[in-house]
């Protein structure tokens, strides 16, 4: 018998058996200007999916689960973020 | 000390208190509930016990049954112990959240007070309610007695929150004839249940945390992990009906008092006919029982405690041999006009060695009827006729004759 699930129930860690790579469903793309930041945190707490992660002197979406909204952009109170179409 | 606090004493109480008593001695950490008829009063036992600080869990007064079934699936995936009970509609209108719940592998313990469903409106015993959801993925538990439902919410605890089950459980007593019947009951002392309880902290289970954040019922699987998660899911009820007779037998030496585990087998090793009963109508067929016994009739019965996952094993091993075996369900599955234990024992059929014993089915008690020792009687005679080879109904409705 092989399992896919170390997991009893379907349950899952935000990686594990379920890594759905969500950033491929991305029209845009945020692009935070580091010297902007402030490190308020704002994007970290709106963005819905939760893939902000804090750098040492910013914040930046980790573009494989990043769906593109644009919440983080709508909310950074620096204008550091930009949204930026993705081009193929 | 508090004037309700009737642990470690014998006291005459109906299901519902019997039932409640179980729940305070398991100290669950989390109840929400909904009244509905006949549960009510278990409910309102458990508000009495909390307010006389005999115990302390949160106690969730939600807006319906779906959302107290919904506040447990939380509770439980934060690692709680929790309790809920419900009736007829009330189980139907949390139809969704019940399946979570199962599908999520959550060891939540629900006492279901069983009651018919609509229509017509009833507010009348009966097994339709919880038999109709037996395909949900819970465990479900028929008691006999007041006393069996006190310790059978103390074995399904043990039961649910096993490492090796994870599945939810239900404790399922007849309304009116259980929930409302005052009986005499044994009521454990708290340290032997805790004793009893105890394996359950060395389990393994995960919990959901802040500091490990987890999802749960995730959707977009891929076909391969959700039939993965089906497979594991009948693996788990499979391992759960072992698991349960040795409960079962572990109860026996700490409380003194056996249930037979996944099924009850009375005067079953020379008997040439069996009746199968399930819930609180079996009181009555031993009494018959033992009444033709008396009569030099080799009778003897069987009573289904666990209707799910199938006592399959266990039920081959005893009907096995017997000339004829007569069933009396308080149920009604329309597709194949008979009760549900009738299928279950038909299934069973195909496993047993030749000559196969007839099988006949009765379906008695619907809408809140008394299932008398006359009807029994009729059950025990006409299972004789057939066993001697005489025509006979394959299904009988009993109460309209």
């Amino acid at each position: 018998m092989k399992f896919m699930s170390k997991f009893e129930g379907p349950w899952s860690t935000p990686k594990e058996p379920l890594d759905i790579k969500t950033g491929e469903w991305r029209s845009q793309r945020p692009v935070t200007k580091r010297e902007k930041c402030r490190q308020c945190g704002w994007c970290f707490i709106f963005c819905p999916a939760g893939c902000i992660e804090e750098k040492a002197h910013y914040f930046t979406a980790d573009l494989d689960y990043c769906k593109g909204c644009g919440v983080c952009s709508n909310v950074c109170p620096a204008k550091a973020i930009m949204m930026i179409r993705e081009e193929i | 000390m508090s004037s309700i606090d009737l642990r470690g004493q014998i006291r005459v109480l109906d299901g519902n208190r019997a039932g409640a008593y179980g729940v305070l001695l398991c100290k669950p950490d989390v109840i929400a509930s909904y009244p509905i008829t006949p549960q009510t009063p278990l409910l309102e036992t458990l508000y009495k016990f909390e307010a006389e600080g005999l115990f302390d869990p949160e106690m969730v007064e939600p807006e319906g049954e779906n959302s107290a079934m919904g506040t447990l699936i939380g509770a439980c995936a934060a690692g709680g112990r929790t309790f809920t009970a419900t009736s007829s509609q009330g189980l139907s209108f949390m139809n969704d959240a019940y399946l979570l719940a199962a599908g999520n592998r959550f060891p939540i313990v629900m006492a279901i007070g069983m009651r018919e469903q609509v229509s017509p409106h009833g507010v009348i015993s009966g097994q339709q309610d919880a038999v109709l959801v037996k395909d949900h993925g819970w465990i479900q538990i028929y008691t006999e007695s007041c006393q069996e439902i006190l310790d059978s919410i103390i074995m399904a605890y043990r039961l649910a929150e096993d490492e090796d089950v994870l599945l939810p459980v239900n404790v399922c007593y007849e309304g009116f004839y259980l929930s409302h019947h005052s009986q005499r009951v044994e009521i454990p002392r708290q340290e032997e249940v805790d004793a009893f309880l105890a394996p359950l902290k060395g389990m393994n289970r995960l919990k959901w945390t802040l500091e490990e954040p987890m999802v749960f019922s995730s959707y977009t699987v891929p076909p391969e992990l959700y039939t993965e998660y089906r497979y594991k899911m009948c693996m788990a009820h499979q391992r759960a009906k072992a698991k349960f007779d040795e409960i079962d037998r572990e109860f026996a030496a700490k409380f003194g008092r056996s249930y037979g585990g996944q099924i009850e087998e009375y005067r079953t090793e020379d008997a040439e006919i069996i009746i199968v009963t399930m819930g609180c109508s079996t009181g009555t067929a031993k009494v018959v029982v033992d009444r033709k016994r008396d009569e030099g009739v080799k009778v003897g019965l069987v009573k289904i405690r666990m209707f799910r996952p199938s006592p399959k094993e266990r039920l081959i091993k005893v009907l096995n041999g017997k000339k004829a075996i007569g069933v009396i369900d308080r149920n009604v599955c329309y597709a194949w006009n008979c009760g549900h234990n009738y299928i279950e024992i038909k299934t069973v059929l195909s496993d047993l060695d030749r000559p196969l014993p007839v099988l006949l089915d009765f379906i008695a008690g619907l809408g809140g009827a008394d299932i008398t020792d006359k009807h029994v009687e009729k059950v025990v005679e006409r299972t004789i006729d057939a066993a001697k080879g005489k025509t006979y109904e394959p299904v009988t409705w009993l109460s309209l004759e």
